[in-house]
């Protein structure tokens, strides 16, 4: 095992009282609590971590937070597998297992680094240019070839083994960010009592003076930092949410934030998930995101070893690593030399500091003298040294003259863009800074403030007195006192004057704008030569800013290079609208616990449990689980079963769950109007204590729902619904009577889980009830006739409500009781109906009985059936209006040639039927040209022995008789059918009257 | 998005189902053209600005909402139960 070799004696924030083991590539490594991985394998010195995206060229670490393009590894093992980790965030822990990407067979001896040597062919637009001809190559050829070149990390492709949640959280203030701005905030409105939450993606809370330092009121910046962290941990209203990212802002102060609660363990504790996706409601929010830094773009920028400034400055301050022995400093600014000088006073060599600035001021020289280092104001870095790792740069002087010098670090300067991306998630524009050479917040949404660095206010004084500031202010907002403002706390000065440099011109080799991409400054050229000249075209054309850092570290480089080509300002030349999420989310996160058996809820008849007792087999209707069907012992195929359980019904006695059909309770003087204005039939004269069969439509004349309704009362109705549009059809009720008719004096709730329902249904169906229902009660034919529906008593006054209505053709009733007694219900029925032979039926022996029927269901209430298209004409009443009644009468509707309702049976009857099929005419070409409708529902019927089939057929009824083939090429159908009847069993209704 | 019921307060959007255009006068079906009905049922203005729309809260009192928004930014400017409505051409 090798030495943390790069890990300083002493400073950083590390624990080194905890050593952690880690892996990287199959290589055992060690670090201390409170590294990252970044942090961690810099200690080692190991600078090579991944192979670029194009290129495969080698690449180390450039940043030390989440817009690292670079640093991507492979996290974990087996299912637990995540690509496209950044290193520079990953938190340390006992046991990790990483790996680099994109490379084959190694890191270190990479195969398709090739790409490199023919790089000219890979320029923008190639893929674009070359792979156009043949179409059909690109899906099978091209692209699978492209994507095992060019890639990022693998998917785990099994199943996570994680679990995620969504929770919701309130608040007066959401402060982004844990950094100085973001305490202030904090601070400043949790003393007033208000309710705040403050989110930060790290594990640590301090931001930047984490890595910096800094003094605040004289002394250092982390007694401030203490002193801050156990104030606000003491106040009772603000709560701290460390490992959390605020990625996206939404409508009416809305924001989504993702918590990683177990990603810094190997797995998570027990009964935690790994993440936790927020909806957090905010009254107000402060933006107090810092800012990220910017590279500079000259040949061989991205040769390990080549870093952000910052970031160097975070390695040495917070971790303890020192990122290089050797440290030359490129910078455009003052903020690089804080970099040189905390590397010296760490014990790092600065070689040299290249400040693109023309002639120094005295105190920086002096500041060089100091550092040992040599000053080349007004110079640049031409080019680097070093495959898999620097070994030196190309200095050019002010002279025009160019030096080589060793180092195995270049720190990189050039200011740092405001991490605004919140503010444009609405379509908010950044507006240009001249003074500042970046882009700062513009138009805000309503409710958010933005401040320190995340609004251009760039200096640590700024950042605490903007915190302050708005802290009180939100909470003043919220009707809160604000607390006494004290002073804020002085800092020590500190420079940030800045003359940024876009790229090195003059110099050859590669010269990277997006590292993640591979997107070099000629890329962009060329985009501009071939006139994709607008910002979005530049991303689409080179693919700058696209990816898992979404053009963090490059898009102003980008930007800037394109307004040089063609002679325009930046501002001219556009901005960048960022989208959420601000960093990869997982979907885990999004959906919660809303995947597999818990994407939705699953709805259980009353019965279910009895259901399952008799060993059904369930299908899935909706959300409800229902019966499909009882096997038997002995019965190997469905079909044996369902068939015995429709032969029991019809021959004695059966019992099938309906509960999950829609049952809606109207009341109101009015209830008989208003159901007159939404089914097409009449309902004024049905008398009490009777049933009628209904069929509403859509307002554009299509069918939409059907189904039975009592009455129960002159003024109480109750309506049933199909199963699947249940909820449908309550909430087109509701728009009836209070968007259409509100004058209408009814009220309605839905009662479908109130009450559980049994079909009771055969020849024996009254005699199995009469030993159910009360004796007072007199259901024989004369006394409950076909469609009486009553209020009764069972097991010895239990209320109950008896419905005289068939689906099956035979005699046949639906019991209802209290939810809660349904399994009682169903045992008693049961055990009425033993000396008949009662047989329990599912759904699929109730379609069966319902096809050999003819009665229309979901599949033919398909949305582009009107009445007349179901043989159903005759129900539309001509005497009053009703929902659909003008345009189901539109001429296209009432063609004589539509598609229409019968039945079918093969000519030959040992035929199997298969619903889908299209019907053609005999002799006749399979083209669409002579398609003439298709098959909606079949079934096997064990009355006839054969296959029937209900569909759509033009002209319909007028063609029973005629013989069509029944054309299926998907399973090889190709039958001959007759038209017929779609009424194949008791068509003169014998049995449903007896 | 969030919507303020007038029965159970500031809710979010997800309890919500959007139908459309408020303002639509159902015309009598007995006495309408077809082509009248035919503007009714499918003719929709889409307008970037205000929009009196329906929704209906499905997921809380199932009362419909006369919603007033800005589609240009979702700005809610008012909201009322659309059977005791007191604006617009259907009231």
């Amino acid at each position: 095992m090798s030495g943390q070799s790069f890990r300083l004696v002493s400073g950083g924030l590390v624990d080194r009282d905890r050593a952690l083991n880690f892996s990287f590539d199959g290589k055992p490594y060690r670090g201390f609590a409170g590294d990252t991985l970044a942090s961690a394998l810099l200690a080692n010195g190991v600078r090579l971590v991944g192979r670029s995206f194009k290129y495969h060229r080698p690449r180390g670490v450039l940043s030390a937070g989440p817009e690292e393009p670079n640093a991507l590894v492979e996290l974990r093992s087996g299912a637990r597998r995540e690509p496209n980790t950044r290193a520079t965030v990953t938190e340390l822990f006992d046991g990790l297992d990483a790996a680099s990407q994109n490379r084959w067979p190694s890191l270190v001896f990479d195969l398709l680094s090739l790409n490199g040597l023919v790089s000219p062919a890979l320029v923008a637009g190639f893929y674009y240019k070359t792979f156009m001809w043949p179409a059909a190559f690109w899906e099978k050829l091209y692209e699978p070839l492209i994507r095992r070149a060019a890639g990022l990390g693998r998917a785990a492709g099994l199943e996570d083994p994680d679990h995620y949640e969504k929770a919701f959280a309130f608040c007066d203030l959401l402060v982004i960010g844990g950094g100085p701005a973001g305490l202030a905030a904090a601070l400043a409105a949790g003393r007033s009592g208000a309710r705040v939450i403050l989110c930060d993606e790290d594990f640590c809370l301090g931001g930047r003076l984490l890595a910096e330092k800094r003094e605040i009121d004289g002394k250092p910046a982390a007694e401030w930092l203490a002193a801050t962290l156990a104030e606000l941990e003491n106040l009772p209203e603000v709560r701290i949410m460390s490992r959390t990212t605020v990625f996206g802002l939404y409508d009416h102060g809305i924001y989504g934030a993702v918590e990683r609660v177990g990603d810094h363990l190997p797995e998570p504790a027990p009964h935690q998930p790994r993440q936790r996706g927020w909806r957090i409601h905010a009254r107000r929010a402060i933006l107090a995101a810092g800012a990220l830094e910017r590279p500079i773009v000259f040949p061989g920028n991205d040769v390990p070893g080549v870093m952000l400034a910052g970031a160097a400055r975070t390695y040495v301050n917070r971790y303890g690593v020192l990122p290089g022995r050797e440290t030359v400093l490129f910078t455009a600014g003052d903020d690089g030399w804080a970099t040189a000088r905390d590397i010296a006073a760490a014990g790092g060599k600065v070689a040299a500091i290249v400040d693109a600035r023309g002639e120094a001021d005295p105190a920086r020289k002096a500041l060089a003298d100091k550092l040992g280092a040599r000053l080349f104001a007004g110079g640049v870095i031409e080019g680097t040294r070093g495959g898999r790792q620097l070994d030196g740069v190309t200095i050019r002087d002010a002279s025009g003259a160019t030096m080589a010098l060793a180092c195995d670090l270049l720190a990189v300067s050039n200011g740092w863009n405001p991490t605004l991306h919140l503010t444009s998630h609405q379509n908010g524009k950044a507006v240009w800074d001249e003074a500042l050479q970046c882009f700062v917040p513009g138009t805000l949404p309503a409710g958010l403030a933005v401040a320190g660095s995340a609004a251009g206010h760039f200096t640590l004084g700024q950042a605490l007195e903007d915190g302050a500031r708005l802290g009180g202010e939100a909470a003043a907002e919220a009707g809160l006192k604000p607390a006494a403002a004290g002073p804020v706390p002085m800092t020590d000065p500190e420079a940030t004057a800045l003359q940024p440099i876009w790229r090195v011109k003059g110099a050859k080799g590669k010269a990277f704008v997006d590292y993640q991409n591979d997107v070099t400054d000629k890329d962009v050229e060329l985009a501009a030569r071939e006139g994709f000249r607008p910002v979005e075209h530049l991303k689409r054309y080179t693919t700058l800013g696209m990816a898992t850092d979404q053009g963090k570290t490059s898009n102003l480089s980008g930007l800037a290079i394109m307004a040089e080509q063609t002679g325009k300002t930046i501002p001219q030349t556009g901005t960048t609208t960022f989208r959420p999420p601000y960093t990869p989310v997982a979907i885990g996160a999004l959906a919660g616990h809303h995947r597999g058996k818990e994407f939705r809820p699953v709805r259980l008849a009353p019965t279910h449990d009895w259901s399952k007792e008799q060993g059904a087999v369930f299908v899935e209707a909706g959300q409800w689980l229902r019966a499909q069907y009882y096997p038997k012992p002995g019965e190997n195929d469905w079909l044996t079963t369902v068939n015995r359980e429709v032969q029991a019904v019809r021959a004695g006695v059966g019992l099938c769950d309906v509960s999950t059909l829609g049952k809606i309770d109207i009341q109101g003087a009015d209830a008989a109007e208003f159901l007159e204005r939404v089914y097409i039939n009449g309902w004024k004269a049905l008398p009490v204590g009777k049933a009628r069969y209904g069929l509403m439509l859509r307002e554009d004349g299509f069918v939409m729902d059907d189904g039975t309704t009592s009455r129960l009362g002159d003024s109480h109705f109750l309506m049933t619904t199909t199963t699947a549009n249940a909820g449908k059809v309550m909430q087109h009720l509701e728009f009836c009577h209070q968007v259409l008719w509100p004058e209408l004096d009814i009220r309605m709730v839905s009662v479908s889980e109130q009450w559980a329902q049994v079909a009771v249904a055969g020849p024996r169906a009254r005699e199995t009830l009469r030993a159910v229902v009360d004796p007072a009660h007199d259901i024989s034919n004369e006394a409950f006739p076909y469609l009486a529906a009553r209020a009764v008593t069972v097991g010895g006054g239990i209320p109950a409500r008896l419905f005289r209505i068939s689906f099956s053709g035979e005699l046949a009733y639906e019991l209802a009781v209290a939810a809660d007694h349904g399994d009682a219900m169903m045992r008693a029925l049961m055990r009425a109906g033993q000396p008949f032979g009662i047989t329990p039926y599912g759904t699929e022996a109730l379609g069966v009985m319902r096809i050999e029927k003819g009665h229309v269901a979901g599949n033919e209430l398909n949305g582009q059936t009107t009445p007349r298209d179901l043989g159903l004409g005759k129900m539309m009443s001509a005497k009053k209006d009703y929902l659909g009644r003008l345009m189901a009468g539109r001429q296209a509707l009432i063609e004589k040639d539509r598609p229409s309702f019968v039945g079918f049976r093969p000519v030959d009857p040992t035929q199997r039927l298969r619903a889908g099929a299209h019907f053609i005419g005999i002799g006749k070409a399979d083209i669409m040209e002579n398609d003439e409708g298709y098959m909606t529902s079949v079934a096997y019927s064990p009355h006839l022995n054969h296959w029937m089939g209900l569909g759509l057929i033009k002209g319909g009824a007028a063609r029973i008789g005629e013989r069509v083939r029944a054309y299926d090429p998907v399973r090889n159908g190709d039958i001959v059918v007759e038209i017929c009847s779609p009424v194949f069993v008791d068509p003169e209704g014998a049995r449903l009257h007896g | 998005m969030r919507i303020t019921c007038p029965h159970c307060g500031a809710r979010d959007a997800q309890e919500f189902t959007y139908l459309g255009a408020a303002d639509l006068k159902r015309p009598d079906g007995m006495a309408a053209t077809e082509a009248a009905m035919t503007d009714y049922v499918y003719q929709r203005e889409n307008p970037a600005g205000t929009h009196r729309e329906l929704w209906y809260h499905g997921a809380g009192c199932h009362a419909w909402l006369v919603v007033t928004r800005d589609t240009r930014n979702h700005a809610i400017a008012a909201v009322e139960a659309a059977k005791s409505r007191k604006t617009g051409a259907a009231a």
